[in-house]
């Protein structure tokens, strides 16, 4: 190799270094880090005594949005509220008895299972257990 | 007046400045008139909006907070409280939406009388960006008054980005600053909206400006550059566009004043989507178009095939220039008028279908 393309390839070799040293930590510094969560969640979603059968409510499970509902057969059941079609927050429809989400009009049944409009998957179930007069929701 | 030296001041700043090819460009910049030429206000209409939106955007930074705690309420300060917010918040609100009005308006009809050909490729493709740019704006702006509707929208849109295959989980936390919808996202989208857009959009305006400048105006097929007439630019042209600035100006503050921006309930991340919502007018016929493509086709997700058509069909969008053979050779392109018709009708379609449903 001759010394002036010796000398390039070093020249050209740093300038990039420098530019991958520059633009390295900004492409990291963008992407935001991973927080852990707890496995063990325990959270009481309601008072017994408020929700009614063919009723639902939302609440809050970790960072997460849930849902616990009672069926007109008056069964206590909870699932995670986000959408899976696309992450909105579902309600319960007492008139449809289905749980719904408003945003793209997706139904779910007393199960969670999506049985119409764009949502591909069923909720992802939880656990609810009624302990004493309030409603106890876990991860299933 | 004396310059120091004390010359004639003109003098002495031409003799720093060397303004003179500037101005002779100026004298020399004409504009053809034909049946066409009202579509040549439309540019300079988006113009004058942006120039706008820069101009209030700056002045509710003034007041804006950027947290989940102190946005809306910050907002709320600024419609209620502070002198002329509320007509300075309704300004850039409705000088957002007119401005994307009249980008779709300059777009279709810059298609239609196929001003991409050679050698305007460049401004149709720098022109494309800022219409992305122009969205990209609606919707980080959209979140930072950080209420119920706009809390959703972005959940949604940003779920949306998260279905691209392969980059899609990268994607959607680069967006959100996080794996939800926070307090992350409002400081996140904050910075876009505020400096990151900006500064590309004012690179790709520069461009896109300067091309036009450089090119002068496209005539439309069947137009004979030998026949046709021209005005001035200076003053005939630009006097004709500061007319349409006035009334754009008259609108948005009648607007502004009759219809001031609402704002809304807080947003609350653990309750359930409002019944009825709905994005902005300008992303409803792509929300339509996804809530019409069901949950499996074949093998693929529903979503993920409508994101993958959808970017696609953007990219194309972006090369039309390279596609419409025809025209770059000065021929006539008729399917190249009837996909422009065909979309502007599937836009306006889906539009009112979002709208009345």
């Amino acid at each position: 190799m001759p010394r002036r393309g010796f000398i390039d390839y070093l020249l050209g070799t740093s300038l990039g270094m420098v530019v991958a040293a520059i633009f390295y930590p900004i492409a990291r510094f963008l992407v935001p880090p991973r927080i852990a969560e707890s496995s063990q969640l325990n959270v009481v979603a309601a008072k017994a005594a408020e929700l009614k059968p063919n009723s639902g409510k939302v609440f809050p499970f970790g960072a997460e949005p849930a849902i616990v509902i009672q069926t007109p057969g008056g069964e206590i059941r909870a699932f995670s509220a986000v959408c899976t079609h696309l992450g909105c927050t579902v309600q319960y429809r007492d008139d449809l008895q289905q749980i719904w989400c408003a945003c793209h009009d997706g139904h779910y049944d007393l199960y969670g299972k999506n049985i119409g409009g764009p949502p591909p998957q069923p909720l992802t179930k939880l656990t609810a257990n009624t302990r004493g007069d309030e409603i106890i929701v876990s991860k299933s | 007046m004396k310059a120091p030296g004390g010359g004639n001041p003109l003098e002495w700043l031409e003799d720093r400045l060397g303004l003179e090819p500037v101005l002779k460009l100026v004298e020399k910049k004409t504009v053809p008139i034909h049946r066409h030429t009202i579509w040549y206000y439309l540019g300079g209409m988006t113009l004058f909006l942006f120039v706008t939106q820069v101009v209030t955007g700056i002045l509710l930074l003034l007041y804006y907070r950027p947290s989940s705690d102190a946005a809306y309420e910050s907002v709320q300060f600024i419609m209620g409280q502070v002198s002329f917010g509320w007509l300075v918040r309704s300004i850039h609100s409705w000088s957002a939406n007119l401005m994307i009005g009249t980008l779709f308006i300059h777009m279709f009809s810059v298609f239609l009388t196929k001003a991409y050909r050679p050698p305007r490729e460049l401004t149709w493709i720098s022109g494309a960006f800022l219409l992305f740019l122009a969205l990209t704006f609606g919707f980080s702006g959209y979140l930072l008054p950080w209420n119920k509707v706009s809390f959703f929208a972005t959940r949604v849109g940003t779920q949306i980005a998260g279905v691209v295959p392969g980059i899609g989980t990268f994607l959607l936390r680069f967006l959100r600053g996080g794996d939800d919808v926070t307090g992350a996202t409002l400081t996140r989208f904050y910075g876009f909206h505020v400096a990151i857009l900006p500064a590309i959009t004012a690179l790709f305006l520069g461009v896109h400006l300067w091309l036009v400048q450089k090119q002068g105006m496209s005539l439309p097929p069947g137009e004979d550059e030998r026949q046709v007439k021209t005005m001035k630019f200076v003053p005939n042209f630009l006097l004709r566009d500061a007319m349409g600035w006035l009334l754009a100006l008259g609108l948005l503050a009648a607007l502004s004043a009759l219809f001031p921006w609402e704002l809304g309930q807080k947003a609350d991340p653990f309750a359930s989507a409002p019944a009825g919502i709905k994005p902005e007018w300008y992303f409803l016929f792509l929300f339509q178009t996804l809530k019409y493509i069901p949950a499996k086709v074949a093998f693929i997700d529903g979503d993920v095939l409508g994101v993958l058509v959808i970017g696609a069909g953007a990219v194309l969008w972006v090369i039309v220039p390279f596609l419409d053979r025809q025209a770059a050779r000065g021929e006539k392109s008729p399917a190249f008028t009837v996909i422009g018709w065909a979309l502007i009708v599937y836009i306006v379609a889906m539009t009112l279908v979002g709208y009345f449903t």
